[in-house]
């Protein structure tokens, strides 16, 4: 998959595991997230910049592109029907919409609590309060939560509809693009999936690269991929007219 | 969760009765202990639904928390409807349709554009119903307030690839779900008015709504 040229990156960022980020990204730019470590996950929330009432809308996302997991080719919507962020390029294949968050609850049962005091930084965090730590940066608060995305991670559902977290499905190196469509805040941080399997606490740090990428052309991958999202780059367009 | 588990409860004993005719809102407190029965009078109608915790409305339904708390996708008799806090709103006691749906949120003038057209942008939504039924209820409130919904009577089939799809509902005539509140809620009802897919059978239909103490 594709090297970014050294020339077009903006910077680059180590989020270490369990911690916080946030990034207005600027349409224009791409935000690589490239897992460091096996099983990583990334968590994640999308908001509007200019109207922070406008987020991103998992039901919507997922109903217009038929799809209940994404990868390259996909879009993530806003619940104005305008394009947040799409997926130009991802070499795991699944990222999980469905979870949501880990809670303080879920990690204290599942792993221990760990506070400050004892554990410095490697404290154990969960995604649910770090969201909220984030979006208190920008004045925003409980009532601003929505459905988050898990990057990196895979959860099917059988017939009868029952989950399946698949330990392992990420690999140290993989990567995934999140090309900005508006300028778009990014609320993330690299705590364990909700449904992870695995006895050991072990989240995973993650690199981050925000690059200088070129306009969707009217070939785009995002844009062709389905005739929803050729309507949905449309009405993002207007957007800003 | 497919299994159909009839209601113990009459409606001559309801202390609350109405009936909600497709396109429009309807919001109520519902008392912790209070039984909330919505019937899908005609068939195949979705019910798109929200709850907030009365006292605390920041406290609100959560799809994905429901959805991870009984490690499955579909709601049914037995579905502890969480909140964002990850507190049991309500508990689904009994439910004659078999399957619900959360992932499908509510139908919106924005994603119709998307979905269908964009002269579809006229067309009553879900969302405006919703917007219609919170600022009746709570002046100050707008589409913050609005999170990802419940489709009660809604078939959306996720298959283990990952494909989605919205099909023809398995309600019909009769059918109905009942939960129990295990705090004190408020309700939020949109009866959909969508006509671009089968969530209604192309044709949208009243559902009534009861209340037991």
């Amino acid at each position: 998959m594709a090297e970014i040229d050294p020339r077009l990156i903006r910077f680059s960022e180590l989020v270490p595991s369990g911690a916080n980020w946030s990034h207005v990204l600027k349409r224009g730019t791409t935000l690589r997230l490239e897992s460091l470590g096996d099983s990583g996950n990334v968590s994640a929330l999308f908001y509007n910049f200019e109207l922070l009432n406008e987020r991103l809308n998992l039901p919507d996302t997922l109903k217009c592109q038929h799809t209940a997991r994404l990868t390259a080719g996909h879009c993530l919507y806003s619940d104005m029907g305008r394009i947040l962020v799409s997926i130009t390029e991802d070499t795991c294949g699944w990222h999980d919409p469905l979870s949501g968050w880990s809670t303080e609850s879920g990690v204290a049962s599942r792993y221990g609590h760990r506070t400050y005091q004892e554990a410095r930084n490697e404290m154990r965090r969960n995604a649910r309060d770090n969201f909220l730590t984030e979006l208190g940066k920008y004045g925003m608060d409980e009532r601003d939560l929505a459905m988050n995305v898990n990057f990196f991670a895979k959860v099917t559902a059988d017939r009868e509809g029952r989950l399946q977290f698949h330990e392992g499905h990420s690999k140290a190196g993989m990567h995934v693009d999140l090309r900005a469509e508006m300028n778009t805040l990014v609320i993330l941080n690299t705590c364990v999936h909700p449904l992870d399997t695995s006895p050991h606490y072990a989240p995973q740090p993650v690199q981050l690269t925000v690059w200088s990428s070129p306009p969707p052309n009217e070939q785009d991958v995002c844009r062709v991929s389905c005739p929803e999202n050729t309507r949905g780059f449309e009405i993002t367009r207007r957007y800003f007219l | 969760m497919s299994h159909l588990v009839e209601s113990l409860l009459h409606p001559v004993d309801a202390v609350y009765e109405y009936t909600l005719p497709a396109g429009e809102p309807w919001m109520q407190g519902i008392k912790a202990g209070q039984t909330l029965r919505i019937v899908d009078l005609e068939g195949n109608q979705a019910a798109d639904t929200l709850f907030y915790n009365a006292h605390d409305p920041a406290e609100r339904y959560s799809a994905q928390d429901t959805i991870r708390a009984q490690g499955s996708l579909y709601l049914g008799a037995g579905t502890q409807l969480m909140s964002t806090r990850g507190n049991a709103l309500l508990t689904i006691t009994a439910d004659t349709c078999g399957r619900h749906d959360t992932l499908g949120g509510a139908c919106s003038c924005e994603s119709n554009m998307v979905r269908y057209a964009q002269k579809k942008r006229s067309m009553h939504a879900c969302r405006d119903s919703f917007l219609r039924g919170i600022r009746q209820w709570q002046p100050g409130w707008t589409k913050r307030d609005i999170t990802h919904n419940i489709n009660f009577f809604m078939n959306v089939p996720v298959t283990e690839d990952g494909g989605l799809t919205f099909e023809d509902g398995v309600s019909s005539s009769g059918r109905y779900v009942e939960m129990r509140a295990e705090m004190d809620v408020l309700c939020l009802i949109s009866n959909c008015p969508q006509l671009n897919n089968p969530c209604n059978a192309y044709h949208p239909t009243p559902v009534l709504i009861l209340i037991w103490p």
